[in-house]
């Protein structure tokens, strides 16, 4: 998919176009189509593998985390525990998405969930969270780039949240507010949020505390 | 044709410049005594811009012998690009959200002013009473989810609905809490994310509640909340627009059709029509477009009753079905933005209280718009679009302040009012052909709920035009049948 933004460079000639026969050509447009769905099929396939292998995860009563080594080999003991509830998952920099989540519904007992940088997480994906609003202490969606506002409201579900990581999410407009608000939603949880530039102006001051008491 | 006569005269003061010593040209052209005197010290100059002047007027010449010609673009006549084609397949009459929808679905299985769509607050909740409705919801909120995937446009930028994740809450007290119940039941059956809270759970969830009179309240966890409607309308328009529909505006003043008279099993005599031609006028003027076409989709919203009424539906002998008229009929509801500094926070929900006022937070700035809707008798009129600010004093305000404290003291920002395309019989949706003409499809009369229910039920009227029967949601029960036999399928949760 391509963002188009105003201030982009003139792109290469071919891009042009593709671009100029596509807007003119039904047929050019569907194989475009094409090739973007299959790019993303092929994602999709490949990333649930890579999900597997790339995630991490710590199952309750144990204290050593199932990680792939720096060869990528994955040891296969987690299968004694297979109906050992899971209590901690890091699945940062990975491409799972709301689809996804189904393999974890059943986990009641997770207590920590690690979704740094994962492109494919949407409001959607944290609307549906609240299948763990009783057991999720610790919750990191820091730098995942689709989220916005509108689902870091969605977070209101967990009540049992103690920690909170939120920063360098680009989309939420007006962060220094809007981490404020989600303070004042979850009482009981720390909040983190660096990685903003609360542009200052004005009210400095206030800016430089409100800052100073998140980053405990 | 001017530039002839012009000619002559130009080639007139021509001469007089070559003679430019001449002095009887003044007489000979009395019309341009001047250039003569100007001729006399400028001579050069003037002579280019002369024969600059002779080769526009030749070009201009040339032109206008080439438009002439039956090979041109050019007629005499004034010809109105706006006006809709002469025959079409579909023709349908509505811009809003359900019309455009429709549009949408259509083409990819082959493949306004007044509209209440923009108007609308927005909201999407799977809290209704009847299986059907919650379905319709949560088909709309995988839709919605899904948004990019279904439309978005190659190259453009991608759709952006403001979605807000902030659930449904519905209150209610001693006397309907066991309605509320039972709708738990049903909404949990049909899948939909919602949970029982007490009072007691309420205050500690929402310390802002003033819970006094609530018996039992009703929250949804997940798929609830309020989106921008324009940016869905648009997006729906934008990617049909893609898919080869087209748009015109015009009002619908009337049909052309030709009647079918047939004999039911009781000997009478029963009319059917089959829609031939609609007149479309356009706006501002007296010219119109007869559209022939072989089905017409009824997305009207308000104005739907109207539009079937000039097809002689509701205009019969009483007891007969053509004397049933299609009850859907404008009502006009109010909106009022205010602002409350102290007011309930992010995790604020769409709150609809069981005295019928609703509110709901409106961007990050303390900001909430409410509203409620009146008492059956005391129906506003509905010929304008104007607001009665006298209305939130009375009927708003008190109820409001008195559920959240916090909103004693308020402000109110400004205003706006809609029409909800109000079913007087059951306040629920009309999908599906009316018996009475042969080609007409209806999606009609939702009464505040057709913008949550839009991808959804646009999905259903394109399978049924296109495959005769609905194909994924079974919405027979939204038909004619039960309007004709006169069984109201209540909806109990309407706001």
């Amino acid at each position: 998919r391509q963002w188009i933004s105003s201030s982009a460079s003139r792109p290469p000639l071919v891009s042009r176009l593709l671009l100029f026969l596509t807007q003119r050509f039904y047929d050019v447009e569907m194989l475009i189509s094409w090739k973007s769905n299959f790019k993303r099929s092929l994602g999709l396939v490949w990333s649930c593998c890579d999900v597997w292998v790339s995630s991490d995860f710590r199952f309750v009563g144990q204290s050593d985390w199932f990680r792939a080594n720096r060869r990528g080999k994955f040891s296969w003991d987690f299968l004694q525990f297979k109906n050992t509830p899971l209590e901690e998952v890091d699945m940062s920099h990975t491409l799972v998405n709301y689809t996804g989540l189904t393999n974890l519904a059943t986990q009641k007992q997770l207590r920590t969930l690690r979704l740094r940088g994962c492109p494919e997480i949407d409001d959607w994906f944290l609307a549906r969270l609240h299948i763990f609003q009783d057991s999720l202490e610790e919750l990191d969606i820091s730098e995942c780039p689709r989220i916005t506002t509108g689902g870091l409201v969605a977070l209101r579900n967990l009540k049992g949240l103690k920690l909170l990581n939120v920063s360098s999410l680009p989309r939420v407009s007006s962060p220094g507010l809007v981490i404020i608000l989600l303070e004042e939603m979850l009482p009981q949880c720390q909040i983190t949020a660096e990685g903003y530039n609360h542009s200052l102006r004005g009210a400095d001051e206030e800016d430089m505390e409100s800052r100073k008491s998140l980053n405990v | 044709m001017s530039a002839w006569r012009r000619l002559p005269g130009k080639a007139r003061s021509a001469a007089g410049l070559l003679t430019s010593t001449r002095v009887t040209e003044r007489l000979w052209d009395p019309r341009a005594p001047s250039t003569c005197s100007q001729s006399l010290s400028t001579s050069g100059s003037s002579r280019n811009d002369y024969l600059k002047d002779l080769q526009a007027q030749l070009a201009g010449m040339r032109k206008k012998a080439a438009d002439v010609l039956p090979s041109s673009s050019w007629t005499s006549l004034e010809i109105n690009t706006g006006l809709p084609p002469k025959r079409v397949d579909i023709v349908i009459v509505g811009g809003g959200v359900v019309g455009w929808s429709i549009a949408y679905w259509l083409k990819k299985k082959e493949k306004y002013s007044q509209a209440s769509t923009v108007l609308s607050a927005g909201g999407i909740r799977q809290q209704f009473s009847l299986p059907e409705n919650i379905h319709l919801s949560l088909a709309s909120a995988d839709f919605m989810r899904n948004i990019n995937e279904h439309l978005g446009v190659l190259n453009e930028e991608p759709v952006d609905l403001q979605f807000n994740h902030s659930g449904y809450l519905f209150l209610a007290n001693e006397k309907v809490a066991h309605i509320m119940e039972e709708n738990y039941n049903t909404q949990r059956l049909a899948g939909a994310k919602v949970s029982l809270l007490s009072p007691t759970q309420l205050k500690e969830r929402f310390p802002w509640i003033d819970t006094d009179g609530v018996a039992l309240a009703s929250y949804g966890l997940e798929n609830e909340g309020w989106f921008d409607p324009w940016t869905l309308l648009n997006a729906f328009k934008r990617k049909a627009i893609s898919l080869g529909v087209t748009q015109f505006c015009g009002e619908v003043t009337g049909f052309k059709s030709i009647t079918n008279v047939l004999t039911t099993v009781d000997d009478e005599k029963v009319g059917i029509k089959r829609i031939k031609s609609v007149k479309v006028q356009m706006p501002n003027s007296l010219q119109y477009q007869p559209v022939d076409c072989a089905i017409v989709v009824n997305a009207a919203g308000a104005f739907s009753g109207k539009l079937a009424e000039m097809l002689g539906i509701g205009l019969g002998p009483k007891d007969s079905f053509s004397g049933i008229p299609v009850p859907v009929e404008p009502r006009k509801r109010y909106v009022y933005v205010v602002h409350c500094p102290d007011g309930p926070g992010l995790d604020t929900p769409f709150l609809i209280d069981y005295s019928g006022v609703y509110f709901r937070r409106e961007g990050l700035g303390g900001t909430y718009i409410t509203g409620v809707s009146p008492e059956e008798g005391e129906e506003p009129d509905t010929s304008d679009l104007e607001v009665d600010h006298q209305f939130f004093q009375d009927k708003v305000w008190p109820k409001l302040a008195s559920r959240v404290p916090a909103f004693e003291k308020l402000k109110v920002s400004s205003a706006w009012a809609g029409f909800y395309d109000y079913n007087t019989f059951d306040q629920n949706g009309i999908i599906g052909v009316h018996p009475l003409i042969n080609n007409m499809y209806f999606a009609t009369g939702f009464s505040g709920h057709g913008l949550q229910h839009s991808p959804a039920v646009g999905r259903a009227v394109a399978e049924l035009i296109l495959d005769g029967s609905f194909q994924t949601l079974d919405l027979n029960n939204f038909g004619f049948k039960r309007i004709l036999e006169q069984e109201p399928m209540l909806e109990r949760n309407i706001v």
